[in-house]
């Protein structure tokens, strides 16, 4: 009865799964089509992710039909999954870290000789597929744990195109990439498209997506919401379907500051290793400063070494005048330095996923509820209530683990976190990345009001509109120095994008944007 | 009343129903089981293994585990014995805190190489386990050790007040204290904290090389104590004395459901473990079922107890 | 052709530097062995080191595996125990009844690293704990096996297992060469082998992967509990009889332990292998060689083991004093 559309690869029908009292997909269809991109938008919450993990066998829907040219499949695991040539790139990735690379991209059927792993044949095959992601500068032979998250996500993709994927999944899969990185990856995935692949493509990056695919489907709240073709809505009616409301003035107005405040932090000569060199920056009181530039140019690192997490920096720190010495995010939480650092991965580093959102909340500065070395725990509970409210954070109730949070509401437990310990200096390591716009509105909004609340933040992101949208100032770093520094008009996309390339004149920043 | 039901996990409901099921048992097997008498022999034997349980449940809540508690009970019941031995009877006194300092000791070398050296916790305890022992031999040369067990250990450790023995209300102290500062202190959230990621943790701004140090401490001050307390018990200190502990104390924490992988976990299930354990071991004494198969029904019983409700999480994406 | 093959062999010895440092150690103390103890090289004393270590060896490379998916053994010494129990009951008669009655004996290990495997893998339970219960487990079996000391086991099938091949080459270090050949070296190339590599690494990439996790694991106690085994006999073999004795079983699996971190094995699982463990294993063995031939006092020599013990496995501390941020040796992360 059903006619067998030849484009038609991919159907899903009335698929639902629910994870305890959390509903992640409700009744969702999707239909993908060969040679052709079909992105999937949605804030985070809305399903997502679900929805790939499903489509690659590593969780099972609770209800709900599948099929694939036409027959009906079913996936108990990823590997039965890759054998009918559905292929998925996760955001957490899936390389093995302690093997190399030709044995992760080989597996996990690596070429074979007499019952045993082949090494020649699959260093062979390793090569040829980091060819084809134009990687042959990375050894088959190197372990993986010790590459950079650019390179590995590489790996990966090299890995799914050996897999010799009918559909080809992925789910935020450039977020860590370079630019030039990503180029290459679109150039790749244009090239399939036009061999009669099928590609489901999961990205935050709405300009993006608007411009590459093909097909556009919306969630939300576990639903599918619409899907359209390429063109044939406005960026505005996209985030609409996507969280439901308006999406006007996204950025706070900065405001307008008289005279130069009272410095909070000012580090003059950092130095650590080969990473950071010669970094000196302010930030006062009522400030928002951003650190920009490419990828991997020792942001991060800069964030880590003020924090205390890095070893044998040498720098000069004054926190309100005063030389200081931070060794220890402990030490950087004292009452008299106050700093705080929202990290870059919530998961592996803000939040301790099993226990409860209050419990995380509370986790920096529960000393400061303790009496007599007991915790009052009406205080604790008042403070936990008062986070609540301030940073709007959805869940059902305070004593939830915090892992059965979506991912904008984690965030804001986070940030509330780091609010109940008084930080003065709120150091920020790229926090809005992989999280629903609306959640990134209320973000920029808490931060601005920590600012005029008198409080300093030094704010890395990866999104040039955010750090111009948000930041008072930008510092652009440049393998590991501190090579310009914007404020006021200076505060373009345009010169961001010389900086970050070390460029002196604009000209030349013009055409490293076009390639 | 409920508050406490409520806080009461399915584990620890678990481990006490096995204990009225073996009381049953054994009270069908002979009647002198279910005597108050008895019941109360059971408790304080229980309460020196009670007392290292405690130590060792805050270090497994951490995700680490205490190999040295062997050497360390028996260090413990040396120093605590040897003390006349050294500096004349009127010094019998610090015997107990001696002891216990020694314990500390250990623990403080432990927590050092665990948190600052960074070795796992299972290969330097280990080795420490086999320092305590040389150390040991070096003093007694190998021999029994000859002192006598004093007056104050025998009070502590045999004495009833009103038949209820002095060992069962030392261990309620132990266990008080020990529950109150994972439940209501700072120290028991980082512990909790720590044991389900101390990367967050450190980040979060946790001294957690502190905690560590301080768990592994208070393990090895439990240890000796009970040692000493052991020594009371037998009228003397012995050599492998601590021997028989180490595997019944780590059985007692997980059986009461804390989870070995740590950040998890009940001390009111680690009683119950201990004493589940102790019964266990007394009935299989008493029906005088030889070693062999005391050994196999040991092991049989914790592997059906832990596939009822000690699994792990399955791996799913 | 590429200017890789150079990189290829500079990366190979930076993953096996653990193993290599093992090897260096262990012919240092050995050089000094010999140097010390006034006979020289003799090949009674080569054969009597070998015998030793090897039984060692063996329960270190068993114990290896189940380490490498980050998981541990605790039972492997009473496989151990249990196995020599086994053997020195039915091991004796016609030649092809004490062929059967080998096969019984590595049967027996593999049936016990299979009920390992299986509580681990499908029971779900943590490995700590099923391995001391079962421990406690095969320990009251080689009790009901082997009640009192004793047993015997075909005389001259011992002398051959103990003696030299050739007059000079002490057979059980054949026998481990054999051992590594026929079975680690094909268990390593093979995908159920990586496997147990990808384990220890990171579960969740490896089952993202589609890597056969169960499969991988279960093999892994499986082949530990044979390679246990093997070591049961050869023990056997040189004590010509079987005892119970729980105590020799702990030091067996406390010691296996700590050769297969000396071998450079992690034990996080994921790096390693238990060629290393060999040497971890011949190193441990030393200790005790050494410091009887240099006189230390008999009292004193737990004392120092347990040092040397401390020192040893604090080798890996060294990795901390040169990482450069502490986000690095605080788990999951870049």
């Amino acid at each position: 009865m059903a006619q067998a559309d030849p484009l038609l690869f991919w159907r899903m029908n009335g698929i639902s799964k629910h994870y305890g009292g959390v509903r992640a997909l409700e009744n969702v269809g999707l239909t993908v089509e060969r040679g052709r991109i079909h992105a999937v938008l949605g804030e985070n919450g809305a399903g997502k992710s679900t929805l790939i993990k499903i489509m690659s066998g590593v969780v099972q829907p609770d209800s709900g039909s599948t099929e694939l040219e036409g027959r009906p499949v079913r996936f108990a695991s990823p590997g039965e999954a890759m054998l009918a040539g559905v292929v998925a790139i996760f955001q957490e990735l899936s390389l093995v870290p302690d093997l190399t690379i030709a044995e992760n991209i080989c597996a996990p059927e690596p070429p074979r000789r007499f019952g045993l792993i082949d090494r020649r044949a699959q260093r062979r095959r390793a090569e040829e597929l980091l060819a084809r992601v134009h990687c042959e500068d990375l050894h088959p032979d190197e372990i993986v744990r010790n590459l950079p998250l650019s390179r590995r996500q590489m790996i990966e993709i090299a890995r799914a195109l050996g897999r010799s994927p009918k559909l080809l999944i992925l789910d935020e899969a450039t977020s860590a990439l370079t630019a030039v990185d990503v180029e290459r990856i679109y150039g790749i995935l244009d090239r399939l498209r036009k061999d009669g692949l099928a590609i489901v493509f999961i990205s935050h990056r709405l300009r993006e997506i608007t411009t590459f695919a093909d097909d556009c489907s919306v969630f939300r709240n576990g639903r599918r919401v619409d899907t359209f073709a390429k063109g044939s809505k406005t960026d505005a009616e996209i985030v609409k379907l996507m969280i439901g409301r308006d999406y006007n003035d996204v950025f706070p107005a900065k405001s307008a500051r008289a005279g130069a405040a009272a410095p909070l932090l000012e580090v003059a000569n950092l130095n650590w290793g080969d990473r950071l060199a010669g970094i000196g920056l302010v930030v006062r009181k009522g400030e928002i400063v951003g650190l920009g530039g490419l990828d991997g140019q020792g942001q991060r690192e800069l964030l880590l070494a003020l924090f205390g997490v890095l070893r044998g920096v040498d720098a000069s720190i004054k926190v309100r005048g005063k030389r200081t010495r931070i060794n220890s995010p402990h030490q950087a939480k004292r009452r008299s330095v106050g700093m705080a650092l929202i990290p870059e991965d919530r998961k592996t580093e803000g939040l301790v996923l099993p226990l409860s959102v209050r419990d995380n909340i509370s986790l920096a500065a529960v000393d400061r509820f303790a009496r007599g070395g007991l915790i009052r725990t009406r205080a604790e509970i008042e403070a936990v209530k008062g986070a609540f409210q301030t940073l709007s954070i959805q869940a059902r109730g305070a004593d939830v683990p915090v892992g059965t949070l979506s991912g904008g509401n984690q965030q804001k437990v986070v940030i509330a976190k780091w609010l109940l310990t008084d930080a003065d200096l709120i150091l920020l390591n790229d926090p809005t990345r992989g999280i629903d716009v609306g959640t990134k509105q209320e973000i920029y909004k808490l931060l601005r009001n920590l600012a005029e609340a008198g409080k300093g933040a030094l704010f890395y992101s990866t999104d040039y509109a955010e750090l111009i949208g948000c930041c008072d100032r930008v510092v652009i770093l440049f393998e590991g120095r501190i090579v310009r520094e914007l404020a006021g008009d200076e505060l373009t996309e345009q010169k961001i994008l010389s900086a970050a390339f070390n460029l002196p004149d604009e000209e030349k920043a013009a055409c490293a944007a076009v390639h | 009343m409920t508050r406490v039901l409520q806080q009461l996990d399915r584990p620890v409901v678990i481990a006490f129903g096995f204990i009225l099921v073996l009381l049953i048992l054994g009270g069908i097997y002979n009647q002198q089981f279910l005597s108050g008498l008895y019941l109360l022999q059971q408790l304080r034997v229980a309460s020196f293994l009670g007392i290292i349980a405690s130590g060792v449940m805050v270090v497994i809540l951490l995700g680490h585990i205490d190999l040295s508690i062997p050497w360390v009970v028996t260090i413990g019941g040396i120093t605590a014995t040897a003390v006349a031995g050294w500096w004349g009877a009127s010094w019998t006194a610090l015997g107990v805190p001696l002891a216990i300092a020694c314990g500390a000791l250990v623990g403080l070398a432990n927590g050092f190489g665990v948190a600052f050296l960074r070795i796992p916790s299972m290969v330097f305890t280990l080795g420490m386990n086999a320092v305590v022992q040389g150390m040991v031999v070096m003093y007694t040369g190998g021999n029994a050790p000859p002192d006598q067990a004093t007056p104050i250990l025998q009070w502590l450790a045999v004495r009833d007040t009103f038949h209820l023995p002095h060992a069962v209300i030392v261990w309620a102290i132990v266990g008080v204290l020990v529950m109150v500062a994972l439940r209501r202190t700072p120290f028991g959230r980082y512990v909790y904290a720590i044991g389900n990621s101390e990367r967050v943790s450190y980040l979060s701004g946790i001294s957690t090389r502190t905690i560590l140090i301080i768990a592994f401490v208070t393990s090895g001050a439990c240890s000796a104590f009970a040692g000493a307390m052991l020594a009371g018990y037998a009228g003397k200190a012995y050599q492998a004395m601590g021997d028989p502990f180490l595997l019944p104390a780590i059985a007692a924490v997980v059986l009461g459901g804390t989870s070995i992988l740590g950040g998890r976990g009940n001390y009111l299930g680690t009683v119950a473990g201990v004493i589940l354990i102790t019964l266990l071991e007394s009935i299989l004494s008493v029906m005088q079922i030889s070693d062999s198969a005391r050994q196999i029904i040991y092991g049989a019983m914790i592997i059906v107890m832990m596939l009822v409700y000690g699994r792990d999480r399955r791996v799913e994406g | 052709m590429r200017s890789g093959s150079l990189k290829g062999v500079r990366l190979w010895f930076a993953r096996n530097n653990g193993a290599l440092f093992a090897l260096v150690l262990f012919i240092a103390m050995f050089a000094l062995y010999v140097a010390k103890n006034g006979v020289g090289v003799r090949t009674g004393l080569i054969t009597a080191v070998a015998n030793k270590g090897v039984l060692l060896a063996l329960v270190a490379m068993a114990q290896t595996l189940p380490i490498l998916t980050s998981g541990l053994d605790l039972s492997v010494g009473m496989i151990f125990v249990l196995t020599n129990c086994i053997a020195s009951t039915i091991l004796s008669g016609p030649p092809w009844l004490v062929a059967a009655g080998v096969a019984a004996v590595l049967l027996s290990g593999v049936i016990c690293g299979a009920i390992n495997g299986a509580l681990v893998v499908y029971g779900r339970l943590q490995p700590i704990i099923a391995t001391l219960a079962t421990g406690a487990v095969y320990n009251g079996l080689a009790l009901l096996v082997r009640p009192v000391p004793g047993g015997s086991i075909e005389p001259t099938f011992a002398a051959v297992l103990t003696t030299q091949i050739f007059d000079v080459v002490p057979t059980t270090l054949v026998i481990l060469l054999a051992v590594v050949l026929a079975i680690w070296l094909p268990f390593q190339l093979s995908t159920t082998g990586r496997g147990c590599y990808a384990i220890g690494s990171s579960e969740s990439a490896a089952y993202m992967t589609g890597i056969a996790v169960r499969r991988s694991r279960l093999a892994a106690y499986m082949f530990a509990g044979l390679l246990a085994a093997i070591g049961g006999l050869l023990l056997t073999a040189m004590t010509l009889s079987g005892d119970a004795s729980a105590v020799s079983g702990g030091i067996y699996t406390l010691s296996s332990i700590a050769a297969v971190v000396i071998g450079g094995t992690s034990l996080m699982g994921g790096v390693g292998g238990a060629v290393g463990s060999i040497f971890g294993a011949f190193v441990l063995r030393e200790v005790s060689d050494l410091l009887f031939v240099f006189d230390i006092q008999p009292l004193v020599q737990p004392f120092i083991q347990g040092l040397i013990l401390l020192g040893a496995v604090s080798l890996g501390a060294l990795r901390v004093l040169r990482a450069r941020s502490r986000l690095e040796f605080l788990g999951v992360g870049r």
